[in-house]
């Protein structure tokens, strides 16, 4: 199948690596990936922070560079949430019928990546490798707005050597919101308190999500309080293999040892 | 209606009434943070509230149904508000109550206040009431010289404690017991000083507090949950029997209802009171559900006035998109669920209305400039929405409502630029090639100005990665 990856800015500009696991695993699957350069962001930030007409351009030029492809596939829960959920109320509430309808035709062929594997390609085991006690945390906009529901999990489940450990209080938000952490830093530090002190309790090595987002909070927490806990992109466990395994971690900092007696968190708040 | 209509449907006013706060909810927020025991009791409250109530609605088979037929009951009942309350009017006048109309917050209180005056009577007793906790009843009533007595027990926790309520449901949620009884020992005339922080000598304490009150008082002041157009019976729900005595035992029975609460038809309770009960407190049927219509002849109140108020709600129902907001119920389930509710309680929001359906009915009762920043008070993670019985979507009204927000000027600034560079997928690149966060923000982003700060004060950004994606891609 010919995939257009739908990279996402974050991604593409901060966590590279998931992006090209994602090239990597699709690859290996025996799929096309193809990349269309054009694409920049989405207009989530944009639309979530207020501005629906700075968004609007963004919404079009989406629109224009992935209408092409039949499939869309992008590792970003959050992403996807926002292309199937608000670009076409962008385009309606600036009155743009026809571009609504696009975005709507668009938005149907676009699949965030466990979804993707699992709903279209109908693939749970992708002949993965990964030799760590990960836990999954199912970030918001995969959960609520996409209904990723266990996808996620059953890709987990048929990875070799992986150990799954559930994640307490799973179904809470991390606390990141986009501009929410810088607008309400205080509250979103708490929420991130929590989320780690349950990451802690696992004693799993890592902490995996759908969601660079996320992960780039949760690791930036986690690194802060060097708790040896590293973050990694779901992709990232699902192209490594044997063979070629996975490489770095999101948002830690390199050489800080495995910890996993690291203390509570809770008391650094 | 005592006013000239003149254009758009008006805001509630300003300076009356618990709609807006005194600062800013990140501000307000910071100074709950602090505050350890609050942040037990309420984490403590809301996990045991969620539990219960997630394992009723569990018992339920067709609670996606329930759901649905609550919101088109809702959908319709907003699409024809004028009308049904024109009938509910009518109805309510034909079984002998008279109905009064409060634009605003200061009519419904004048209306009150000499409804009462009119009675002869310098004391009211108080059902646990949302809509006269947001126009500031009390305080209006006690400038009058008349003393409101709340008979909800957590109304009355905070009454004697000359707090705010903190939660739509528990007023209270924010006190535990030993700081109940420190209250009561406090304020509460006649209290045995040896009580313990038992909660059942606390509530038999009140009992006592309040029996005197409801034989001697002659007037009642009550909101209601729903009105019924048809028949123009009113209902309150609630789980002590306090409101019964009050709906029952005075002469005069005056309620304070937003206009939004009306449901057309008697059948349509039977969603509202399945749902209720299971999405607020847990319980699969209501304690106590009271109804009346108009007055009966030496049984009850000899005189019922029904104040419809509107304080802003005509202006909610103007917005397309922010007008599902009056479908809201008052279950309080969305406040049970959300992460930041949890962790800020309910004073940070400023207004009567807190959490997720307050950072959407709050600033759409007062106008967004009002309370601009509750709508950000969110992370959008969607909990509200799954939560709310009545199907409420309320992460994209808060999203819409940021859209109508005042922004800061740099900020504004920075979302259009980045907007024109990201629709230039050159600059765009070449922006990622030269930005090299690294540099920007220092070790581990300590560097970063404010507002990034808040970011860093507590988290690392990641090591800039060597090259972005594209640059891999295009190096392949």
């Amino acid at each position: 199948m010919r995939v257009a990856l739908f990279v996402t800015c974050l991604a593409d500009t901060m966590v590279p690596q998931a992006a090209v696991a994602t090239v990597r695993l699709l690859e290996r699957l025996g799929h096309e990936v193809v990349f269309p350069e054009d694409q920049t962001c989405c207009g989530q930030m944009h639309v979530n922070t207020g501005y629906p007409d700075d968004a609007l351009r963004l919404v079009r030029r989406h629109v224009r560079v992935f209408a092409p492809y039949d499939v869309v596939v992008a590792p970003s829960g959050s992403c996807v949430g926002s292309v199937r959920h608000q670009h076409a109320m962008v385009a309606r509430r600036a009155g743009d019928e026809r571009l609504a309808v696009r975005a709507e035709d668009v938005a149907s062929r676009t699949y965030e990546l466990s979804e993707f594997l699992v709903d279209v390609l109908g693939v749970t085991d992708v002949g993965a490798y990964y030799p760590h006690r990960v836990t999954y945390h199912p970030t918001c906009h995969s959960l609520r707005m996409l209904r990723v529901g266990d996808r996620p999990l059953r890709l987990l489940r048929a990875v070799r050597g992986l150990d799954l450990v559930e994640l307490p209080e799973a179904e809470q938000c991390c606390g990141f919101g986009g501009t929410f952490a810088v607008k309400n830093a205080d509250t979103s530090t708490a929420m991130l308190a929590d989320k780690m002190r349950n990451v802690l309790t696992t004693r799993a090595d890592v902490c995996t999500a759908g969601d660079a987002s996320c992960l780039m909070h949760i690791g930036g927490g986690l690194s802060r309080l060097r708790a040896g806990v590293r973050t990694v992109h779901l992709a990232e466990i699902l192209a490594s293999t044997e063979a070629e395994p996975a490489g770095g971690a999101v948002a830690t900092m390199p050489g800080v040892p495995c910890r996993p007696d690291a203390p509570n968190p809770g008391g650094t708040r | 209606m005592t006013r000239t209509f003149l254009g758009m449907p008006a805001t509630a006013p300003p300076g009356v009434g618990h709609l807006r706060g005194d600062e800013p909810f990140p501000a307000a927020a910071r100074r709950a943070l602090s505050d350890a025991q609050l942040r037990r009791n309420l984490g403590h409250a809301t996990a045991t509230i969620r539990a219960r109530s997630g394992a009723v609605i569990d018992e339920v088979p067709d609670w996606p149904q329930l759901r649905a037929a609550a919101r088109a009951v809702k959908t319709d009942t907003m699409a024809r508000l004028p009308e049904l309350l024109e009938q509910l009017e009518t109805a309510v006048t034909r079984a002998g109550g008279t109905v009064h109309w409060a634009a605003d917050a200061v009519e419904a209180n004048r209306i009150v206040t000499d409804l009462v005056r009119a009675a002869g009577a310098d004391r009211v007793m108080k059902v646990k009431s949302m809509a006269t906790q947001e126009i500031g009843l009390n305080e209006a009533l006690a400038a009058a010289g008349i003393e409101p007595v709340e008979t909800d027990l957590a109304e009355l926790i905070v009454q004697l404690g000359d707090d705010r309520p903190s939660h739509i449901l528990v007023p209270a949620i924010h006190r535990n017991r030993a700081e109940i009884r420190e209250i009561f020992l406090r304020a509460m005339p006649g209290v045995d000083p040896t009580i313990s922080d038992e909660p059942a000598a606390l509530a038999a304490a009140a009992r006592r507090h309040l029996r005197e009150t409801f034989l001697s008082t002659r007037v009642a002041v009550s909101g209601a949950n729903f009105a019924v157009a048809e028949t123009g019976a009113l209902a309150v729900v609630e789980s002590e029997g306090n409101g019964r005595m009050c709906l029952t035992l005075p002469e005069t029975l005056i309620t304070v209802m937003g206009i939004e609460k009306v449901v057309p038809t008697w059948r349509d309770l039977e969603i509202f009171l399945q749902l209720l009960p299971r999405a607020s407190t847990g319980e699969r049927m209501n304690p106590y559900t009271s109804m009346w219509t108009g007055v009966t002849p030496g049984d009850g109140p000899q005189a019922f006035h029904l104040v419809l108020l509107d304080n802003g709600r005509s202006a909610v129902l103007a917005d397309p998109v922010g007008r599902q907001a009056l479908h809201c119920i008052r279950c309080s389930a969305c406040l049970n669920v959300c992460p930041v509710y949890e962790r800020t309680g309910g004073h940070a929001y400023g207004s009567v209305y807190p959490g997720p359906i307050g950072a959407v009915l709050s600033p759409q009762l007062t106008g967004v400039d009002d309370n601009a920043s509750l709508p950000y008070a969110s992370t959008l993670c969607g909990a509200c929405y799954d939560a709310c019985p009545v199907m409420i979507d309320i992460p994209s009204i808060l999203v819409h409502l940021r859209g109508q927000a005042p922004h800061p000027r740099a900020e504004a600034t920075a979302m259009a630029a980045a907007a024109y560079t990201m629709d230039h997928p050159a600059l765009y690149a070449a922006a990622q090639r030269a930005a090299k966060l690294s540099r920007l923000a220092g070790p581990r982003g300590r560097g970063l100005p404010p507002p990034l700060s808040g970011w860093t004060a507590s988290r690392d950004l990641p090591e800039p990665p060597a090259e972005t994606f594209r640059q891999w891609w295009a190096d392949r």
